[in-house]
């Protein structure tokens, strides 16, 4: 099994897999933590799927599929920021974006012929498709992200956290809400090369959620959640080049075999350790 | 001359084309405890959204430490009406209190030894070491309560605004808070404003009032506003002010349960309770 691995490697598609593979994962694991933190599932959700629309169209005109990715999800990011940003009308204005964004998409695929393979990898995720270009590309789109990530980190945690304080010593929560939407818009881009739109919630949801499981350390969490997202992501691809199922269906046990073993084994015990020891 | 905490002129605020309260013309000095009273909806909490520079006026001014009103005033400490933290959140008590230094900086932040000797200080203030280092949504209310009211201290804030910081807590957690907050009152000398629909828990502390009812206001000494004469002048109808046990009981017919200020279920506990908090004080 080894042998035939190191044997794998040597193809070029299996390391830009690979590479991909890394800055992918590296993104969705630090974003993770805030859409759990924010309870932003749903957002995200509608993000890949208006990314659908927007790879889709992409297609149809014959541009990068990655960029019309990223468009269709900075747009939609837009959108919801734009129009819902007090907490309770956003799950509201997602939805009613997300069903006429899909609409749209139906389009763009039905006005394609020969779409049904292109349209399968945004789907549900492949690894043989990224090319030395696409690599680079998500090494660009992952830095700004990080970047952008890092920029934001000690107020988006106050506005996660404890808006009202927050609020008052002057951090711009409602702006904070957008860049964040944003970040999450590049994230969902990058997520969608491996686990495709309908599966995108195992890289940006599981990580996170595992780590809120296992350490209430701010810095531990992003670690553990960056951990777990690399093992799914390296260990899918692996399993995915030796059985030739594709690549989602292991990422996506990967990651909730983590979520099980964090939240019903290591969890308890680590999380015990860190509360308090006198009653 | 000592230089006024907060000055209000003619300040009216409205809120959806309804005036919450009008023509408020005070100031409270430097080093006043103040209790801001009155029943639910009469803008309590609103006042200090004005102080922070998170409502504005719609007509009169308003000056906080010797300026207008602004967010991230380094000089004003604040206590919001506390919701439990989530269960799970992955934030623990110390990083709460270390949110009130740099939270609102830019960036990831660098190590810092003066931050977190600082942080260490507030957490030892409230008395709260032994649990802040927990996962801050698994603590008791009034554990958390105890960590907020850390971060609003950890930058030495000149004025102290706290938003019913009893809400939901026992008697015995109300007291320990409004000890911590009245302990820090008297050693530092600086300004609390402290919103309560209940002044008694408070009582020992407070040197001024200020009693907020249906768009109309009364401001002064403890003595000079809780009487039945000014509450009735205030309330629009008739209130007795009863002194019982060291306790003050607000009792009109303009409250449905003909009892207390706002909250008919807080009255059996404090009955109840009056007798033995009058023998500790």
């Amino acid at each position: 099994m080894i042998d035939q691995l190191v044997h794998l490697l040597g193809y070029d598609f299996v390391q830009h897999a690979i590479e991909a593979g890394v800055v992918i994962a590296i993104v969705s694991g630090f974003v993770s933590r805030f859409v759990v933190a924010r309870n932003m599932a749903f957002a995200v959700h509608a993000l890949a799927e208006l990314g659908f629309t927007g790879s889709a169209g992409a297609i149809l005109l014959g541009v990068s599929p990655v960029l019309g990715l990223l468009t269709g999800t900075v747009v939609t990011a837009l959108f919801i920021g734009g129009l819902g940003v007090r907490v309770r009308e956003r799950d509201a204005v997602v939805g009613v974006v997300m069903a006429f964004g899909l609409g749209l998409g139906v389009l763009f695929l039905s006005l394609y012929s020969g779409f049904a393979t292109q349209a399968f990898a945004i789907l549900f995720g492949t690894i043989t498709g990224v090319s030395s270009g696409d690599v680079i590309l998500l090494l660009a789109i992952g830095g700004v992200t990080l970047l952008a990530l890092a920029l934001v980190y000690r107020p988006l945690t106050f506005a996660t956290v404890d808006p009202e304080v927050a609020q008052a010593r002057g951090v711009p929560v409602g702006l904070l809400a957008i860049v964040f939407l944003l970040i999450m818009a590049a994230a969902v881009a990058e997520a969608v090369q491996v686990v495709g739109v309908l599966l995108i919630l195992t890289l940006l949801i599981t990580p996170g959620a595992t780590a809120e499981r296992l350490t209430a350390v701010p810095g531990r969490a992003i670690a553990a959640s960056v951990g777990i997202a690399l093992f799914s992501v390296l260990g899918g691809i692996a399993l995915s080049l030796l059985t030739n199922v594709p690549v989602s269906v292991f990422v996506t046990s990967l990651s909730f075999a983590c979520y099980l073993l964090g939240r019903f084994v290591v969890g308890p015990a680590l999380l015990g350790r860190e509360r308090r020891s006198a009653p | 001359m000592s230089p006024s905490a907060i000055r209000f002129e003619q300040a009216t605020l409205a809120y959806q084309g309804r005036e919450v309260w009008r023509d408020l013309s005070l100031a409270f000095d430097e080093g006043a405890f103040v209790a801001v009273l009155g029943p639910n909806g009469s803008g309590k909490t609103s006042l200090l959204r004005v102080a922070l520079g998170l409502a504005r006026l719609s007509a009169g001014s308003v000056e906080v430490l010797g300026e207008p009103p602004r967010r991230g005033n380094p000089g004003i400490g604040y206590v919001p009406q506390g919701h439990a933290f989530d269960r799970d959140l992955p934030l623990r008590g110390s990083d709460l209190v270390r949110l009130g230094i740099d939270g609102h900086r830019w960036g990831i932040g660098l190590p810092d030894r003066a931050a977190v000797r600082r942080v260490a200080d507030a957490i030892a203030s409230v008395q709260a070491e032994a649990y802040a280092d927990a996962p801050i949504g698994r603590l008791s209310g009034g554990e958390q309560q105890r960590l907020r009211i850390a971060q609003a201290l950890v930058g030495d804030p000149r004025l102290l605004l706290c938003d019913e910081p009893l809400a939901h807590l026992d008697l015995r957690h109300q007291r320990e808070i409004t000890d911590l907050i009245g302990g820090w009152h008297a050693r530092s000398g600086r300004t609390v404003i402290f919103v309560t629909h209940d002044v008694n828990p408070v009582l020992g502390f407070v040197d001024r009032v200020l009693f907020v009812v249906n768009g109309r206001w009364a401001a002064g000494t403890p003595d000079e506003i809780l009487t039945s004469e000014r509450l009735t002048e205030l309330y629009g109808s008739h209130v007795d002010v009863l002194r019982v046990h060291g306790r003050i009981l607000v009792v009109g017919e303009a409250f449905g349960s003909g009892f207390e200020l706002e909250e008919p279920h807080h009255l059996p506990v404090v009955d109840h309770d009056a007798a033995g908090s009058a023998d500790q004080r």
